[in-house]
């Protein structure tokens, strides 16, 4: 009988059996913030085991509120830089090297192929878009890595998401999952791994597929996974050069990470996308979706466009290219946050932060702060908000606050128009 | 190991998520007391209000509880306010191993019998005895009384047993 990608990972790392289907893996990487590791570092010091599995491969980033708005954040970022310190994590990433997690860790090349990793963030599904087994923890298991490098997981159940046809103009990756999820469920793919494939995935850059990966756990997912391929080896390469004598050795180094054809699936869904027009959530749960349409007029306060969703190049390139020579509606304001300070500056050069100036944007610092209403863009109650992020959870971005989720490309139309529009319909 | 018994909070819908049970702005907080005010805060949901927390040991609830953020101040904001059972059709995959991973309880029981006893206790002063080796529980209010029995894995029993994760992994790995 085949594996799927998720069963051959776990089958290389497995460490034990403690009972029942519980396998407790071995981790390559453990990735911290400094929301959920300061509990974690403080109860570590408490039980007098103030130490680290593997500094080398503990990788820490204040991303959420920074540069730090108040007393209890600059706490927690001190807490965090005194821990890196301490103990020789060099992989640390504070004020002005800082950005949104998600994005910031592949860019540095930590997320690799076959690779296991926690970290305590939902999102952490996102490095799955490497052919990586990557999910979110509590502090709990968060401490237990950081201590110990190991993990327990049920072996994974997987769901195959075969994603087949041809995009249309002004449709993204983010509408392809936005339209899983509406097609299945907040609860559709609890306790599985979310296994994306078909020619539309084969196609896709890996800014893409962290986009698709990302919102896997908005349908309940363990992780997301996308099959390593030329794509992967291309963004990869800077970092693995000395691994392999040409990419041809690597692309085929990494098709072991393949599922086999034969592969035991608990779910397979083909879902074509060649119909799919741009879409949006309404209400207060990520699998309430629907197209873009100008029948309602849903009239907006605030835009934004960043997060580890939506805050890379690619993203903030097609926004730019719906907001060039306009400016956005007198009556909202509009936030960009690039994801990380290598999208800031790249996005510098190719004059896309000119562009959003000009249309009347507020450029922050790379920060995760507005997606969960910590910092940089609260609503306040009753304001909507057009946003390019994962969640629109009742009081998400700030109580009473209602979100409204879409693409780079529909924000960035909204901002322009003051109610939710597509690029072609402005 | 915790205590498992008391007086029963119904929460009467689905997929109640993690930024529901403990907003992100207290996530600055870096202790689990100071949790403790704004459990359930953004509850969306008319038959609940958050002074119907006090005096509360156990949450009976639908489908896909804790879903959404990772966030183990979720767990550690009912723990603080004495709940440390959950009861539910199903659980969200972290929020269940977060309960479990701090000597927590999440049951699941199957659809019929949530809806039992929904059907059965809703409105009324209802309580729950846990017998934690013998795998079931007793809800008993002035009018009517359920003997139930619940599944919990092994490995989630030794975590409860061990006080959580960390003592269990200390001790093994």
């Amino acid at each position: 009988m085949g594996k799927t990608i998720a069963e051959k990972i776990f089958d290389t790392h497995k460490i034990d059996n403690p009972s029942g289907d519980i396998n407790v893996i071995k981790l390559d990487a453990v990735f911290c913030h400094e929301i959920t590791t300061p509990v974690a570092i403080n109860d570590l010091s408490e039980r007098g085991m103030n130490r680290v599995f593997d500094p080398d491969k503990i990788k820490a980033v204040i991303d959420h509120v920074t540069p730090s708005k108040d007393s209890k954040t600059a706490e927690q970022a001190k807490i965090m830089r005194d821990w890196a310190r301490n103990q020789g994590i060099k992989d640390f990433f504070d004020v002005g090297q800082n950005g949104v997690c998600h994005a910031l860790f592949p860019e540095k090349g930590f997320v690799r192929p076959g690779y296991t990793i926690i970290m305590g963030d939902s999102h952490t599904c996102t490095h799955g878009a490497f052919g990586a087994f990557a999910a979110g923890v509590g502090t709990t298991d968060l401490e237990v890595g950081i201590l110990k490098g190991v993990c327990a997981f049920h072996y994974p159940e997987t769901m195959k998401i075969e994603i087949t046809g041809a995009l249309q103009k002004n449709v993204f990756a983010k509408d392809i999952i936005l339209s899983i999820i509406g097609k299945i469920g907040v609860n559709g793919a609890t306790n599985k791994v979310m296994e994306f494939t078909g020619p539309v995935v084969d196609r896709m850059t890996m800014e893409e597929r962290m986009t698709l990966c990302n919102m896997a756990i908005e349908a309940g997912g363990t992780s997301g996974v996308c099959y390593p391929d030329g794509t992967t080896v291309d963004y990869l390469w800077d970092f693995i050069k000395d691994d392999y004598s040409s990419k041809e050795e690597a692309f085929e180094d990494f098709s072991k990470w393949h599922s086999d054809p034969d592969a035991v699936y608990s779910r397979v869904i083909t879902h074509d996308i060649s119909k799919l027009k741009p879409m949006m959530t309404v209400g207060y749960k990520p699998d309430e979706v629907q197209e873009v349409n100008g029948n309602e007029k849903i009239m907006v306060d605030q835009i934004y466009i960043g997060s580890c969703t939506n805050g890379r190049i690619e993203d903030l390139r097609e926004a730019a290219s719906v907001l060039k020579n306009h400016k956005i509606n007198s009556e909202v304001r509009g936030i960009l946050s690039p994801a990380t300070p290598a999208v800031y500056k790249q996005a510098m050069k190719e004059g896309l932060i000119e562009i959003f100036m000009d249309a009347g944007f507020c450029v922050t610092n790379p920060t995760c702060g507005a997606c969960l209403g910590m910092s940089n863009g609260v609503l306040a109650s009753g304001e909507v908000c057009a946003s390019t992020t994962n969640r629109n959870f009742n009081g998400r971005m700030g109580k009473g606050g209602m979100v409204h989720l879409m693409s780079p490309a529909v924000a960035a139309a909204t901002s322009i128009a003051g109610y939710i529009t597509t690029p072609e319909e402005l | 190991m915790k205590n498992f018994n008391g007086q029963v909070l119904f929460l009467d819908r689905a997929d109640i998520n993690t930024d529901e049970i403990i907003p992100a702005k207290y996530l600055t907080e870096i202790t689990k007391a100071a949790l403790k005010p704004f459990l359930l805060e953004d509850l969306k949901l008319n038959s609940f209000s958050v002074e119907d927390i006090p005096g509360k040991s156990i949450i009976i609830t639908r489908e896909n509880f804790g879903c959404g953020s990772s966030r183990e101040h979720a767990p550690w904001a009912l723990e603080v306010n004495d709940i440390n059972l959950v009861i539910a059709e199903n659980f969200a995959r972290i929020f269940k191993q977060n309960m479990f991973n701090c000597g927590m309880m999440a049951i699941e029981l199957n659809k019929e019998k949530i809806d039992e006893i929904f059907k059965t206790f809703t409105g009324t002063e209802t309580y729950i005895k846990t017998d934690f080796s013998k795998g079931c529980f007793e809800i008993k209010s002035s009018e009517a009384t359920m003997e139930i029995d619940f599944t919990v894995s092994e490995f989630d029993k030794s975590l409860v047993e061990a006080g959580g994760w960390i003592n269990f992994a200390d001790k093994n790995y």
